[in-house]
């Protein structure tokens, strides 16, 4: 039901907001504050990611016997190990593989998932049948367990390998939602159009149908990301991964298996943890943004409570403020 | 019943997909692991049993592929699932010990979680730009968060600083297990930190959702006019509204499960809350293949399960699919 109301609502939105001049579209992308401050978390840990090996404090392996279980200070501002190591060094470069095994199983994943969608949503028939019924397999199958369990039985499973299991696992979300679209789109006027004009179907698909599934698969790239993130933290968590590959879920490993807990050595594991929550909700604020701009009845959240009240605005029932903000746009 | 009927059918060939997978991963997996584990436990494990393990993970030379899969069907539904390398015996008996647990925990602290995150939506989104938004931002912190982390500062504030709840184990290890009351409400004390911990994490989901629906379905024609009827507030949120806000809510309900039991897997090893996910992280760590392997299997049936009684939800609550037949 959402969708094929947000089906019929694309076209008007396009109509409304973005066809007027290049100046109110940056406009409408800066009112997004949710996608901006997504936006501007994700690009701090991109660019510690980057610039991380020459940031970082300490060499996160060095031992140090005069700073053992140190909680955060000036030297090291968030504690130390059991060994001494600095825990904010090993934080800073285990950013990283964390971005980078995230956004490449997010890429593959996205990719399969673009491929098996468009193609059962355009194709139909058998071939959309049996698809459709691959990808419902891979959604009610749980996901974790079956990473884990591959993971476990392979003989090494560091960076890359960890991503092509992810990303084997978790593209059947965005294939299902891509295919929906695509079916919908196929039946669209200018698809038509197109295919009267003889226009071959790899071109079709490619000109005429991806571009309108540009915001759908960048949503689902986003969450296929952050689910990433989560399960890459969780194998290298329970052991899976390499205990000398330094990422947040490591970090997390080491801590456990050190008894940090009952230690009371709290910043050990809390730091790592509000990290991945950063990334985490970075990516969740730019799905919301990606949202908002497909689905112009979520766009009240733009306008939170307090300017709500301010603007003697009290929401009802069948009360769609979009519609209230057009008005204002125009006159 | 069409729509019954198609689900069964689905359901029966995910089931059949999801065992194949099992079937098939150990034997495209790089380099021989198991038959090294079967070597070194050679004398400790009956013949039988290594005969067993030999069918299930295809180290049987002679058998052709199509051989070795009727074996693994005949085996598994024969409740044999082989023998455990560092328990020595059954996986079966095994997992029968650690399902319940795991099921209780999970399906309170869902039931629980997705019942008040629904009502919680219903009226936030209803009365939507309220101050009620300021939950937005606080769930999307917590369903950021790994369930295992969570867990760890759950423990360090309630268990170790506090030393209201246990940190570990899921009853008090002096109790025999019976059905007496004493030992019920040790469970419960015992099972509050991890069903928190399920219940924090997971109920953002449902609000959020619950909420978007709600926003959607109250700009909707038939909400009007129930409105314009002039019906109750309350008639119109609970009877026009949110009946049919939440559908999609109890779609979402069944994939969102495999995703909550993943994370609960790990959680348990946080509290060694002896459940499957405890046994399915130390027989990976153990590399005691067949209990992983069984670990999966049952996992998956479980999920495939709650995922049936969602649709019968779904065909009770929405006339539309029982229309069909």
């Amino acid at each position: 039901m959402a969708e094929s109301l947000t089906l019929e609502e694309l076209p008007q939105t396009a109509l409304d907001d973005t066809a007027p001049s290049g100046k109110k579209r940056r406009f409408l992308w800066a009112r997004n504050t949710k996608a901006v401050t997504g936006l501007f978390i994700l690009g701090f840990f991109v660019l510690i990611a980057i610039i991380g090996q020459w940031i970082a404090p300490y060499d996160p392996d060095a031992r140090n016997k005069d700073a053992i279980l140190q909680p955060p200070s000036w030297e090291h501002w968030m504690g130390t190990t059991h060994l001494g190591q600095d825990i904010a060094s090993q934080v800073i470069l285990g950013t990283r593989p964390v971005l980078l095994i995230a956004f490449v199983a997010g890429i593959l994943a996205t990719f399969i998932g673009v491929v098996i969608g468009i193609t059962a949503g355009y194709v139909g028939g058998l071939g959309d049948e049996s698809l459709s019924a691959l990808s419902n397999v891979f959604l009610v199958i749980p996901q974790l367990p079956l990473i884990i369990i591959i993971a476990g039985q392979l003989p090494s499973a560091g960076g890359l390998t960890v991503a092509v299991v992810i990303a084997i696992t978790g593209w059947a979300w965005g294939a299902r939602v891509l295919r929906a679209q695509t079916l919908s789109l196929r039946k669209r006027d200018f698809v038509e159009a197109a295919r009267a004009n003889g226009e071959k179907t790899w071109r079709i698909v490619l000109a005429e149908i991806l571009p309108n599934l540009t915001a759908m698969i960048a949503a689902g790239f986003v969450g296929t990301v952050a689910f990433a993130v989560l399960s890459q933290i969780t194998l290298s968590f329970i052991g899976i991964t390499p205990s000398d590959e330094w990422n947040w879920g490591t970090i997390l490993y080491w801590a456990q298996a050190q008894l940090a807990l009952q230690r009371h050595a709290w910043w050990w594991f809390t730091f790592p943890g509000l990290c991945i929550a950063l990334v985490g909700i970075s990516l969740t604020l730019i799905n919301f943004g990606i949202d908002e701009f497909v689905n112009p009845r979520l766009r009240s959240t733009g306008l939170n409570a307090r300017m709500l009240r301010k603007r003697k605005i009290r929401p009802r029932i069948g009360f769609t403020p979009v519609v209230y903000e057009a008005k204002e746009d125009r006159s | 019943m069409r729509f019954f009927l198609r689900r069964g059918i689905f359901y029966l060939i995910t089931f059949w997909a999801a065992m194949t997978i099992n079937f098939f991963i150990p034997r495209i997996m790089p380099g021989d692991p198991v038959s090294a584990m079967l070597a070194r436990n050679q004398g400790k494990i009956s013949p039988d049993a290594i005969e067993a393990l030999k069918a299930l993970f295809g180290l049987d030379e002679n058998m052709s592929l199509w051989q070795q899969y009727t074996t693994y069907w005949s085996l598994l539904l024969h409740g044999n699932l082989g023998m455990s390398f560092t328990n020595r015996e059954p996986v079966v008996d095994i997992l029968a010990r650690s399902l319940p647990w795991t099921i209780g925990l999970v399906g309170i602290a869902t039931i629980i979680s997705f019942t008040v995150g629904t009502l919680a939506g219903t009226a936030i989104g209803w009365r939507r730009g309220t101050r009620a938004d300021i939950l937005l931002p606080i769930s999307t912190f917590f369903s950021s968060v790994p369930y295992f982390w969570l867990a760890l500062i759950i423990i360090s504030i309630f268990s170790v600083n506090l030393g209201w709840f246990p940190s570990n184990g899921s009853y008090d290890r002096s109790m025999v297990p019976n059905w007496s009351w004493e030992f019920v409400g040790s469970v419960i004390y015992y099972g509050t930190l991890p069903a928190l911990t399920i219940i924090i994490t997971s109920i953002s989901g449902w609000i959020l959702g619950m909420r978007n629906m709600m926003v959607t379905v109250s700009s909707d024609d038939y909400v009007t006019v129930a409105q314009a009827k002039g019906l109750s507030e309350r008639k119109v949120m609970f009877g026009y509204a949110s009946r049919n806000a939440i559908l999609p809510q109890l779609s979402s309900f069944a994939l969102s499960l495999g995703f909550i039991v993943g994370g609960t897997l790990v959680m348990e090893t946080v509290f060694s809350y002896q459940g499957i996910g405890y046994h399915l992280l130390t027989a990976t760590s153990n590399k005691d293949y067949p209990l992983m392997q069984g670990c999966f299997l049952v996992i998956t049936v479980a999920v495939l399960l709650a995922n049936i009684c969602a649709d019968f939800a779904y065909g009770v609550l929405d006339p539309r699919t029982r229309q069909e037949g």
